[in-house]
């Protein structure tokens, strides 16, 4: 053998202890998440409940919002699984239903969030100095007075105005959960445009003449957009419970619309002869929440750049 | 150290205005306002509205207004409850020794249990017990505190009875029994539900911190050179990690006093407790203007007072930190 094919040998016999076939950033990330077994879970749970939400006018007959004075409370039964409410609508159609609002509300209002957070976390940690300043001390403010406290106080505000498009329905909500959820995520991704914006490719895309928008839209925003991915998973949860106690406190989505949280409401006075009002709605949300938990710890683990296999 | 303190306890006076001075502007923004009441009795004239409009002030600029109820309130004048006809400033501080109570016990519960869970989890981590505690952390954290709330009281209250009497075994709601005089067994049954309902919902968060931080320091070089000095496990843990381990445990115990608030918030509108949060609830339902006010601006200076406190007890416990 020369020494030409010697070195070939050994040079590929290399290269194929260290290399794995190609393998695209997406298809690397879905290995790592499929080891997550409770991730994984949480995925199929999910998919499972949001899929029994659209198809529901095809699976079952009942009507979510008719009321019917023979069937007031019936206990879970065969022909209502999980029973009936105190005006004899089926509970499991209206959880359903209320299942697309309130899940619905709960995507809506990540985004608006993620999207405030992201765009003042940035600007925050790119210009640095007094723009960050300003826009942290203003983030210091939003976190002061206690959530639950300011949103009922905005709640209240869109309750007392009248108007049909203001009150009652899920817009108003998503945007109040939306305008005062953002200060955790700013904070993250301010974190995150503070380091990645001294590492050297920032330098090379500056040299090169890119606008500082650039640089944040294409060189900074992709290195920074795991962590972003997993908080925007974990709010999605955060605001179905936010949402659910507004309802339940009476300062959310009004009925007729059945949400998770509403239809709570009424569970509290009757809940000593028909838990099963308090129960199951609770249970789906938890359900749901629980599952996009594990989803965003199966995440976090899938997208870390320093994960160690 | 004192000056420290002082520029700290400096810039949260011009947040706290600004804070005040938002939350004004908003409620002015309710249609209605304070002469709501008024404005919808036909026994009330038009010129007797106008003097009451003159009497309360509500002639002037807005921005006037906000100077004035400012300075009334530095001078202990909070205004006047519309509801109880009493000062709001009474209304609140009858209140806030409730509200202090209630989750000074859970905090203190919540402490108890999450430390040692949080220490033992990371040292035996990956064990079952590590599994069991991650997941009820997990669980946890995706409860709504009402639900959570509704729940004891369908177990505890309306299902299982107390074998003495045959009544529920806890009380569904109140500090104590109404129309006797209270004893203690009958505050303590109260307290119980809303207490653990409580500490279940800090609970889960302590956790996870304590977990954490004690996953990191376990990692440490010294460890590492206390456990190579053949210290036993027990007292290197005991005396070397958990020290440096409940640092982080601090800050987040004083980052979630606004989490806490809101969590009494909701336990105490679900339990009847007669406390601040409650006392919250029914005066924006009712569009009681001065309690509002009154309770938000409270709860803000809490907030900044105890997001001050953290950070300096934060800096005495950790020698790394020095005050600039």
């Amino acid at each position: 053998m020369t020494q030409a094919q010697l070195s070939a040998q050994h040079l590929s016999a290399d290269w194929a202890s260290q290399m794995r076939p190609q393998e695209s950033l997406t298809a690397k990330a879905w290995r790592r998440f499929r080891k997550h077994k409770l991730a994984l879970a949480g995925l199929v749970v999910l998919t499972v409940l949001i899929l029994a939400c659209i198809l529901v006018p095809w699976i079952t007959r009942y009507d979510p919002l008719k009321t019917n004075v023979d069937l007031i409370r019936e206990p879970p039964s065969l022909a209502h699984i999980f029973g009936t409410d105190e005006l004899g609508r089926d509970l499991f159609v209206r959880l359903c239903h209320g299942g697309r609002v309130s899940i619905l509300i709960g995507v809506a209002t990540m985004l608006v969030s993620i999207f405030l957070g992201t765009t003042i976390g940035a600007i925050a940690g790119f210009y640095g100095r007094r723009v960050d300043n300003v826009l942290m001390r203003f983030t210091d403010f939003v976190l002061s007075i206690p959530q639950l406290f300011l949103l009922l106080l905005f709640a209240q505000l869109l309750r007392t105005t009248n108007n049909p498009t203001l009150s009652g329905g899920p817009l108003p909500i998503i945007v109040i959960i939306g305008l005062l959820s953002w200060p955790g995520a700013a904070r993250l991704v301010r974190g995150q445009f503070l380091s990645i914006k001294a590492k050297e490719f920032v330098e090379a895309a500056r040299m090169s003449g890119c606008t500082n928008g650039r640089i944040m839209l294409r060189h900074i925003l992709p290195n920074a957009i795991s962590p972003i991915v997993v908080a925007a998973t974990l709010r999605v949860g955060q605001a179905i419970i936010t949402e659910s106690t507004l309802s339940f406190l009476g300062f959310g989505v009004q009925p007729p619309t059945p949400t998770w949280g509403n239809m709570l409401k009424n569970a509290q006075a009757q809940m000593t002869y028909a838990p099963w009002t308090a129960i199951f709605p609770g249970l789906a949300i938890v359900v749901t929440v629980l599952a996009l938990n594990y989803i965003g710890d199966g995440l976090r683990d899938a997208l870390d750049p320093h994960h160690v296999e | 150290m004192t000056q420290y303190v002082m520029r700290r306890l400096l810039q949260a006076i011009p947040l706290l205005l600004l804070i005040s001075f938002t939350v004004f502007m908003l409620m002015q923004l309710i249609p209605g306002g304070p002469m709501a009441a008024y404005e919808n009795n036909p026994n009330i004239s038009a010129e007797d509205l106008e003097r009451l409009r003159e009497e309360l002030g509500l002639n002037v600029p807005k921005h006037i207004q906000y100077i004035n109820w400012l300075s009334a309130v530095l001078r202990g004048d909070w205004g006047t409850s519309q509801i109880t006809r009493r000062p709001a400033l009474v209304e609140i501080a009858e209140k806030l020794p409730n509200t202090i109570y209630l989750s000074m016990v859970s905090f203190i519960i919540a402490l108890v249990i999450s430390i040692p869970i949080g220490i033992i989890s990371a040292v035996r981590q990956y064990s079952w017990f590590d599994h069991v505690m991650t997941t009820f952390a997990f669980i946890g954290h995706s409860l709504p505190v009402f639900w959570m709330g509704l729940i004891f009281i369908i177990v505890f209250h309306a299902t299982l009875k107390n074998p003495f009497t045959g009544g529920p075994l806890l009380p569904g709601g109140g500090m104590y029994t109404l129309g006797s005089v209270p004893t203690l067994g009958d505050r303590l049954r109260h307290l119980i539900m809303p207490a653990s309902v409580l500490a279940i919902y800090s609970l889960t968060t302590h956790i996870r911190y304590m977990r954490a931080g004690m996953l990191d320091v376990l990692h440490q070089d010294y460890i590492r050179t206390a456990r190579a000095k053949g210290l036993r496990e027990r007292t290197m843990i005991i005396r070397h990690a958990v020290k440096n381990a409940i640092l982080p445990l601090v800050t987040i115990i004083g980052l979630e006093i606004p989490v806490l608030l809101s969590g009494t918030l909701i336990t105490e509108t679900i339990f009847s407790w007669p406390g601040m949060g409650r006392l919250f609830f029914n005066s924006i339902e009712r569009g009681d203007y001065a309690v509002m006010m009154g309770v938000l601006m409270l709860s803000a200076t809490l907030v900044i007072i105890f997001g001050l406190l953290t950070d300096i007890v934060y800096a005495a416990l950790d020698p790394r930190i020095r005050f600039e």
